[in-house]
């Protein structure tokens, strides 16, 4: 009898890893359920997009079925426990389905909840709903001062609240109003960007376009009314319009069958990828608790590793891939873009911004659906 | 030498660039309680400049960095 692969999670990281797996292993050889509690794919760099009405929720939100391998099963119901003693996974609607092997590629959770007044007094992008928000309340400013801060570490794409600080600079001159809007960025490191190396090219970015800056603003709380942002380091800065990254924790169901650290992500080796102390249990995707960056990329690649390994010990075969840690992206600041790479080995390489990229990213967008996302080319 | 601190956490960053070993730091002090004494290891020198310029914006307490074989471990103690 063939083998019983379970993934939770229908995210960039389910998909991939099931399609990848779909295609290496036969019926008789195993069988491999998707469980998703939307049913619902959405590739989220598209939110961006989506924010500056570049693009529609149809272009970046499709049918987890359609996206699927016809030889993978889809559960559309959510995972409520995760039981690794007698290998089984308890869906919400009651059901119990064993495993021989589980990925569990369940992303990360919003929560603005956890920075007091979030909800009342700030703006986000981190999904659909709220970024079609965020984009009426932009449509309709026409004068004062955009704030953009991050609530809680880790977060998904690091880069994104800067990216967003370019992308409106950009789209305000567009509108022939950046003199009457005054655009200020809080990062929570002691520069603009992440990574070390390119900060210079995205701070030039920064003063060329008169985008203020606070460095070391790691945001503690909103107060809506007086309309002010409060930082743990202790400055507090007025707004007119916030815009916040939520803090982000692992899955519900990672704290509730006690898998996950103090944040609900799971303790993951960094090259195995398998879930610490456990030889049948593997994490991609945001899920983990690596310290690298919360990519679609990093998914990407580590589903690939997850399902070539995983395929290679049915089969019996002794080729084991390891993951190095690499992570690509391409920052778009609206009409140029940054593209870096980088891994455990390799640190990233400063480049200068080009509207080449760009249309990298674009094309991307468009095609992520019928290669990345079906395992297909790359 | 001082013996080095038992730590209640520890965080490997080495060889990581985004987000890198500070944003490793402040989750980690956002999720700590008061007195908890944190190690992050480090292969970026320039977390030993920066941690310790956030920890004392911060409030918090640098208890020392400690030289390793190609990257340091920095240990941090919670204080409010
Ligand atoms: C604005 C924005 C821009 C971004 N830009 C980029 C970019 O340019 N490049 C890049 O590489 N990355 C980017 N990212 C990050 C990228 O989108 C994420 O890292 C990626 O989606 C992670 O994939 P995942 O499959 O691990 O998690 P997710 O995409 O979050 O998928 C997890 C899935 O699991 C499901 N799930 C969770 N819990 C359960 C449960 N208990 N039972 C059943 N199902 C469950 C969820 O419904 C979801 O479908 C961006 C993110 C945002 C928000």
């Amino acid at each position: 009898m063939g083998k019983n692969i379970i993934i939770v999670g229908g995210g960039p990281a389910g998909t991939i890893a099931a399609n990848s797996l779909a295609k290496k292993l036969k019926k008789e050889e195993a069988s491999i359920t998707v469980i998703d509690k939307t049913g619902k794919h959405v590739y989220e760099p598209g939110l961006l997009y989506l924010t500056f009405g570049e693009q529609d929720p149809k272009d970046i939100v499709r049918n987890e079925r359609d996206i699927l391998n016809k030889k993978v099963s889809l559960i559309v119901d959510e995972a409520t426990k995760i039981d690794t003693k007698r290998e089984i996974v308890e869906l919400k609607r009651g059901d119990k389905l064993h495993y021989d092997y589980l990925i569990i590629a369940t992303g990360a959770r919003l929560c603005p909840e956890e920075v007091p007044g979030m909800k009342e007094g700030a703006y986000h992008f981190y999904n659909v709903d709220e970024a079609l928000k965020l984009k009426d309340a932009l449509n309709k400013f026409d004068k004062g001062k955009i704030v953009i801060g991050v609530g809680g570490v880790p977060y998904k794409c690091p880069p994104a609240p800067a990216e967003i600080a370019c992308f409106l600079d950009y789209k305000l001159r567009r509108k022939r109003i950046r003199d009457k809007v005054e655009i200020h960025y809080l990062s929570p490191l002691p520069r603009i960007f992440p990574i070390e190396s390119i900060d210079p090219i995205v701070k030039e970015i920064f003063d060329k376009e008169e985008i203020k800056y606070t460095t070391f603003f790691n945001v503690e709380s909103v107060d809506p009314e007086r309309k002010e942002v409060k930082s743990l380091e202790g400055e507090t800065i007025g707004y007119d319009l916030l815009i916040l990254i939520p803090p982000h924790k692992g899955s519900k169901v990672i704290e509730d069958s006690l898998l996950g650290d103090r944040g609900g992500w799971v303790p993951t080796d960094r090259y195995t990828l398998k879930v610490k102390g456990y030889d049948n249990v593997y994490a991609i995707g945001d899920a983990t608790d690596l310290p690298i960056s919360k990519s679609g990329a990093a998914a990407h690649y580590e589903a690939k590793v997850v399902a070539n390994n995983i395929a290679s010990e049915i089969k019996g075969n002794e080729s084991l891939d390891k993951y190095n840690g690499k992570v690509v992206c391409i920052c778009d600041s609206g009409n140029k873009a940054i593209y870096l790479k980088f891994d455990y080995d390799h640190p990233p390489k400063s480049t200068r911004p080009r509207w080449i990229y760009r249309l990298l990213k674009l094309t991307f967008n468009k095609l992520y659906w019928h290669t990345v996302a079906k395992a297909r080319f790359l | 030498m001082s013996e080095e601190p038992k730590v209640d956490r520890l965080i490997d960053a080495r060889n990581t660039f985004c987000p890198g070993p500070l944003m490793e730091l402040i989750r980690a002090i956002r999720e700590a309680k008061v007195g908890e004494i944190i190690g992050v290891l480090s292969s970026d020198t320039g977390s030993k400049r920066d941690i310790p310029l956030w920890v004392s914006k911060t409030g918090h307490k640098l208890i020392g960095i400690y030289e390793k074989k190609g990257y340091a471990e920095i240990v941090v103690q919670k204080m409010r």
